[in-house]
């Protein structure tokens, strides 16, 4: 039974392939002290060989949860992302999962609905305050999406350059294709 | 359209190169430099920043060097006000203090953003960086703003501070405890959303402040997760003092009534209710009462607490039917949740319950067969485990074939979760074991890792064990697997398993092919397994033609490239000339004891001077194989059924076997100097004797260690009487007849035994006179010692005491405890080998045994010998043989004793006893012992 708020052992993002997109496993410093373990998946190659039979078990949707390797793993599919969060076998299932929900909810708020590789990739800097706005080394830090939203700070664009290039316009012109779509939709 | 189409072709391209470029380390080094530049750029520092974590979190590492420099550079940037970018570099903070050093330098620039006036929406990333980089000296000086952000109104600083107290507790526990009147604050902390509701609003209406701008626009968390956080630090503050836990979940729990429950957070009543738990196996007597308090949470209006709640108590020790209905019921309702987690949830409970409780999950079969097609496979396998368990037998066939639908498309883990536990099914129901062994036979031929094939050959092996009728079967079975094993380890296994079984069977020659085969094709291991079996079918067949058609299949062997095959080879052809050697090294159905041998063997290893002659096996106890499975016997088929749950974590560790008692005593002995130069323990007494009712305030046991030419006696005392301390504690021992053969040398008295220390040991130490003869002696024991009080005020006995002794029991030297282990052995071989070594005969008329049955029992009790071939239980009522055999400790070597009994009413048993063994001393101990 944990008896301690450390309940996440990590976070890992995999691609449709199954591919690390990135992960952050949590060794707390304050648990060694207590004299519990961080357990295994201490190097790069047990964690990537973890999160490869991690990923042959759950490429498929639908399924959310699973027991792989004497750990949980509560998951959540996106487009071209795997999201999973990694607890001990004994851990409350519903906690687990109700801090990947919080943690997708509040990135999806973050992303507009866009959960997937390339934007997460272009949103870095969000995505990763998001993550350490919800788990702090292991300790689930909330579960109130849009809380954890608000938290996230945007860059804000340096007011010397603004830069006109491709990739500006390009976005403009998703936006407006967006508003476009959306204003259609409601008609 | 077509341009925009193509472009954004492009732009693809891009981003997966851009991993690649993220990637690499030195260009990030080198790029550091924007952290210097001036004026600073907060995009690019922020991008930058980014990068760098994202490196880490890839797998790539940081040199402590990289990691210094890349850290100073950071903390230029708290010269910018930008929030954003402070944001992130809290981030880079946080992640490269683990590697960089001389960290501790930033504590003053983060301090200034910690000050309670700064409502920016940095504040609480600052109070989490800090905890990284503080070193624990220093947390002395932050307590006052700690004190402050615990209780702060806005639940992120108060949960970033109540976290950052946590990370910290282990590292500065005496500062950290001072706040718990602060935790304990913010775990009642009511009424929050009314509050941050009106609050926000004041910040709106401040307006002016840039900063306070900022803070107005996050939203303020309504989960109550503060709780969460404040809880858990009491706990961590408070879990040595169960006092006090106990009273923060009689408060926190809200009573019997709930009704004023201050926990609003599911996930701190989560903890809570483990806490509780944890109570409640500690204190009995909280008991009743935590029960309550789960039954209540059962009906929480949150799933997760219901699920903790109900898991709790399933997992609860000795938990009873009756206990067991409500919170399953529980489980039973999110059987049919459309959430897979909450279904996942309650099928893992459950099909932990049903090992042990099959009868109450047995409510919920309905639900569970619902879900044996579900998509989710874990669920599916939990719940098919489940109804394995609980279903009755006309279920068997429709469930055994929905697995086999599936058992492609889960885990290894779960197929062998789901092949234990058809296992166990086939012992409950042998008449369904012809679907079963097909399904067994058919997941044997799917792909899978080495731990899933070994579940299914264990579990073809039990069958062929338990049930007779699907021997025939389940060997072809196996014999079919081996052609295509890749796991050598299997192979030889069943080849030894078709060696031992095959020859048994009314068509042996239809297993040769398959095992000559391996002979041909595979590597030396399994070949040399393969001959070995090939030599069992030969010796055992009646039948002279299949015997030299192994012979020639043996002689081919004799060419093989390996040492081993060939050598078993020839080993094997030559007992089939000679008989007598077949007896030995093929029909031979005896073992070592494993145990034993072990620890003989690492007593020789020890000993430097034993190393001088070879290690004498005679005296290691033989057991026959039967009982050698019986020892190896895998945990019941039940208890594999690896349901993860924490009970089995917390279960007390199985007794210590004799074999590891006996290495504590040798450890425990050769602490003691003045055993030194008494050589290695012949034998010590299996298990203490008590010589003190339970109860008495002082309790005695005793163990004998033999020794070559000493005897030791080791007391173990305790003392009970909390406030006394017992000094100078020895016990003396006479011998209830003058002439008995030992001399006592010293005896080792416990200068002072308080219940702290208890129980401590008394050694008694004797010689024997000739050390060739096992001296047998009855002992009267008296403890003695002086009697101190305990001054309650200090702890320290007072100055006076008194002298006081205290009577124990008899401590009792005898042939059986002491001197004789039993040991197997083929009866009849043996006893004519040893016809001409020592013997003595006499006959005993045991008028007080009231039948054949209890001579035997109390023959066996007395001598603790090994009964041989059944013949401890009497076939007649008048007449009977029991054969015994076992080894006497310290170079008495084997000795067998025949008992030949008649029994007639009136005159009880008459008993004639007859000893064979190696020596003559020996066989008088075993007459002397059943005499007297």
């Amino acid at each position: 039974m944990n008896l301690t708020l450390y309940s996440i052992n990590a976070f890992i993002l995999l691609d449709s392939e199954g591919h690390r997109v990135l992960a952050k496993y949590y060794r707390p410093k304050a648990l060694e002290a207590m004299g519990m373990g961080a357990g295994d998946l201490n190097t790069l190659k047990d964690q990537k060989a973890f999160e490869k039979g991690l990923w042959q078990k759950t490429k498929k949707a639908g399924g959310e949860i699973i027991l792989y390797d004497g750990k949980l793993a509560v998951y959540k599919h996106s487009l071209d992302l795997i999201f999973y969060f990694i607890g001990g076998a004994s851990e409350n299932e519903l906690i687990l999962a109700s801090a990947l929900n919080a943690f997708v909810d509040a990135l999806s708020l973050l992303l507009r609905n866009q959960l997937e590789k390339p934007a997460v990739l272009e949103n870095l800097d969000v995505f990763l305050l998001c993550l350490d706005e919800t788990i702090d080394d292991g300790i689930i830090m909330d579960t109130d999406s849009t809380a954890i939203a608000s938290r996230v700070s945007r860059p804000r664009p340096d007011t010397t350059d603004i830069v006109i290039n491709e990739q500006t316009i390009m976005n403009a012109y998703q936006t407006v294709k967006e508003r476009m779509v959306q204003r259609i939709g409601q008609f | 359209m077509a341009s925009f189409a193509l472009s954004f072709q492009s732009k693809r391209d891009d981003e997966s190169g851009l991993s690649a470029f993220y990637n690499n380390k030195t260009t990030i080094i080198q790029e550091a430099r924007v952290f210097n530049e001036s004026p600073i750029s907060p995009r690019k520092c922020r991008a930058l920043l980014t990068r760098i974590v994202y490196l880490l979190y890839v797998g790539e590492t940081f040199g402590t060097q990289e990691a210094t420099d890349l850290f100073f550079g950071t903390t230029k940037l708290f010269q910018h006000k930008d929030s954003a970018l402070r944001q992130a570099v809290y981030l880079g903070i946080k992640e490269l203090a683990a590697s960089a050093e001389d960290v501790i330098m930033v504590t003053s620039s983060i301090m200034k953003d910690m000050q309670p006036n700064s409502e920016v929406i940095y504040r609480p990333n600052s109070i989490r960086a800090l905890c990284r980089i503080i070193d624990p000296s220093m947390v002395q000086g932050v307590e006052r703003f700690f004190k402050a952000a615990i209780v702060d109104r806005n639940p992120a600083i108060a949960s970033a501070a109540l976290v950052s107290a946590y990370h910290l507790f282990p590292l500065a526990k005496d500062v950290v405890k001072r706040w718990v009147n602060e935790a304990q604050e913010a775990v009642n902390a009511k009424a929050s959303t009314s509050f941050f509701g009106a609050s926000s609003g004041g910040y709106l209406g401040f307006g002016g402040n840039a900063s306070n701008q900022q803070a107005a626009q996050t939203i303020q968390s309504t989960s109550y997760i503060v709780q969460y956080h404040a809880l858990g630090l009491l706990y961590l503050i408070r879990q040595q003092d169960r006092m006090a836990i106990t009273k923060m979940i009689q408060q926190l729990g809200g009573g019997k009534s709930g009704s004023s429950s201050v926990l609003k957070n599911p996930m701190a009543l989560c903890m809570l209710i483990r806490y509780a738990a944890k109570i409640m196996e500690e204190d009995p007597n909280m008991q009743r009462q935590i029960f309550e308090m789960l039954e209540f949470w059962l009906r929480h209006k949150s799933d997760m607490v219901n699920y903790e709640a109900a898991r709790i108590i399933c997992e609860m020790r000795g938990v009873t039917a009756a206990q067991l209905s409500k919170p399953i019921a529980v489980l039973q309702l999110f059987l049919s949740s459309p959430k897979p987690v909450l279904k996942f949830a309650a099928t893992r409970t459950l099909a932990s319950v049903a090992l042990t409780h099959p009868a109450s999950v047995a409510a919920c079969n309905v639900d569970l067969e619902s879900l044996i097609a579900d998509p989710n496979r874990s669920v599916a396998t939990y719940a098919i485990t489940t109804l394995l368990k609980t279903g009755n037998e006309a279920s068997v066939d429709r469930l055994m074939k929905t697995i086999t639908g599936f058992m492609s498309e889960i885990s290894d883990e779960f197929k062998v979760i789901i092949v234990d536990a058809i296992r166990s099914l086939c012992l409950k129901f042998p008449n369904k074991h012809a679907s079963m062994l097909g399904f067994l036979s058919g997941v044997l031929r799917d792909e899978g890792g080495y731990d899933f094939k070994r579940a299914v050959v264990d579990a073809i092996i039990d069958m062929i064990k338990f049930i007779g009728e699907c021997k025939e079967q389940a060997l072809s079975h196996l014999c079919e697997f081996i052609e295509d094993c890749e796991f050598t380890k299997l192979s030889v296994r069943i080849l030894h398993l078709l060696g031992m079984e095959g020859p048994k069977s009314p068509q042996p020659t239809k297993f040769i092919r398959f095992i000559y085969n391996r002979v041909v094709l595979e590597n030396a291991t399994v070949r040399a397994a393969a001959v070995s079996s090939l030599a069992k079918f030969g010796v055992n067949s009646a039948d002279e033609k299949f015997r030299a058609s192994i012979g020639v299949l043996l002689n081919r062997c004799l060419d093989d490239v390996d040492d081993e095959v060939r050598d078993r080879a020839a080993l094997f052809l030559k007992t089939f000339t000679a008989q007598p050697l077949a007896e030995v090294y093929i029909k031979d159905d005896s073992v070592f004891s494993l145990a034993a041998l072990e620890s003989k063997l690492v007593a020789y290893v020890k000993d430097p001077e034993a190393a001088a002659e070879p290690l004498d096996v005679s005296a290691v106890p033989k057991i026959s194989r039967a009982q050698a499975a019986q020892d190896a016997a895998r945990p019941s088929t039940l208890d594999t059924i690896g349901v993860p749950t924490t009970s089995k974590v917390s279960d007390a560790p199985p007794p210590p076997s004799i074999e590891e008692t006996r290495s504590v005593y040798a450890a425990q002995l050769a602490a003691v100097e003045n055993f030194a130069d008494y050589g290695p323990v012949v034998n010590s007494s299996t298990s203490p004797a008590q010589l003190t009712e339970s109860e008495t305030e002082y309790q005695v046991t005793c163990v004998k260690h033999i020794f070559k030419e000493h005897i030791v006696f080791q007391f173990n005392v305790s003392n009970t009487l909390p406030d006394t301390v017992l000094e100078n504690v020895v016990i003396i021992m006479s011998p209830q007849s003058e002439d008995c053969g030992l001399t006592e040398d010293f005896i080792l008295d416990v200068p002072s035994l308080s219940a702290a220390s208890s129980p401590s040991i008394v050694y008694v130490s004797f010689t024997r006179d000739s050390p060739e003869e096992y001296a047998t002696a009855s002992f009267s024991c008296l403890m003695k010692f002086v009697s101190k009080e305990v001054d309650p005020s200090t702890g320290e006995p007072e100055e006076e005491g008194y002298e006081d002794e205290y009577q124990l029991e008899d401590a009792e030297l005898s042939a059986g405890g002491d001197y004789i282990i039993p040991s197997y052995t083929t009866f009849g071989a043996e006893w004519d080998r040893l016809r001409g070594g020592a013997t003595a005969t006499e006959t005993f008329a045991l008028s007080a045994m009231e039948s054949l049955k209890a001579a035997c029992d109390s023959i066996i009790e007395v001598l603790n010998m090994e009964a041989l071939g059944g013949t401890e239980a009497p076939q007649s009522t008048s007449v009977h043989t029991l054969n015994l055999s076992g080894i006497v400790s310290g170079g008495g070597g084997k000795v067998l004793a025949r008992c030949r009994m008649t029994f007639a009413k009136g005159q009880g048993v008459t008993l004639e006893l007859n000893v064979r063994g190696e020596k003559q001393e020996a066989c008088n101990l075993v007459l002397a012992a059943v005499g007297g």
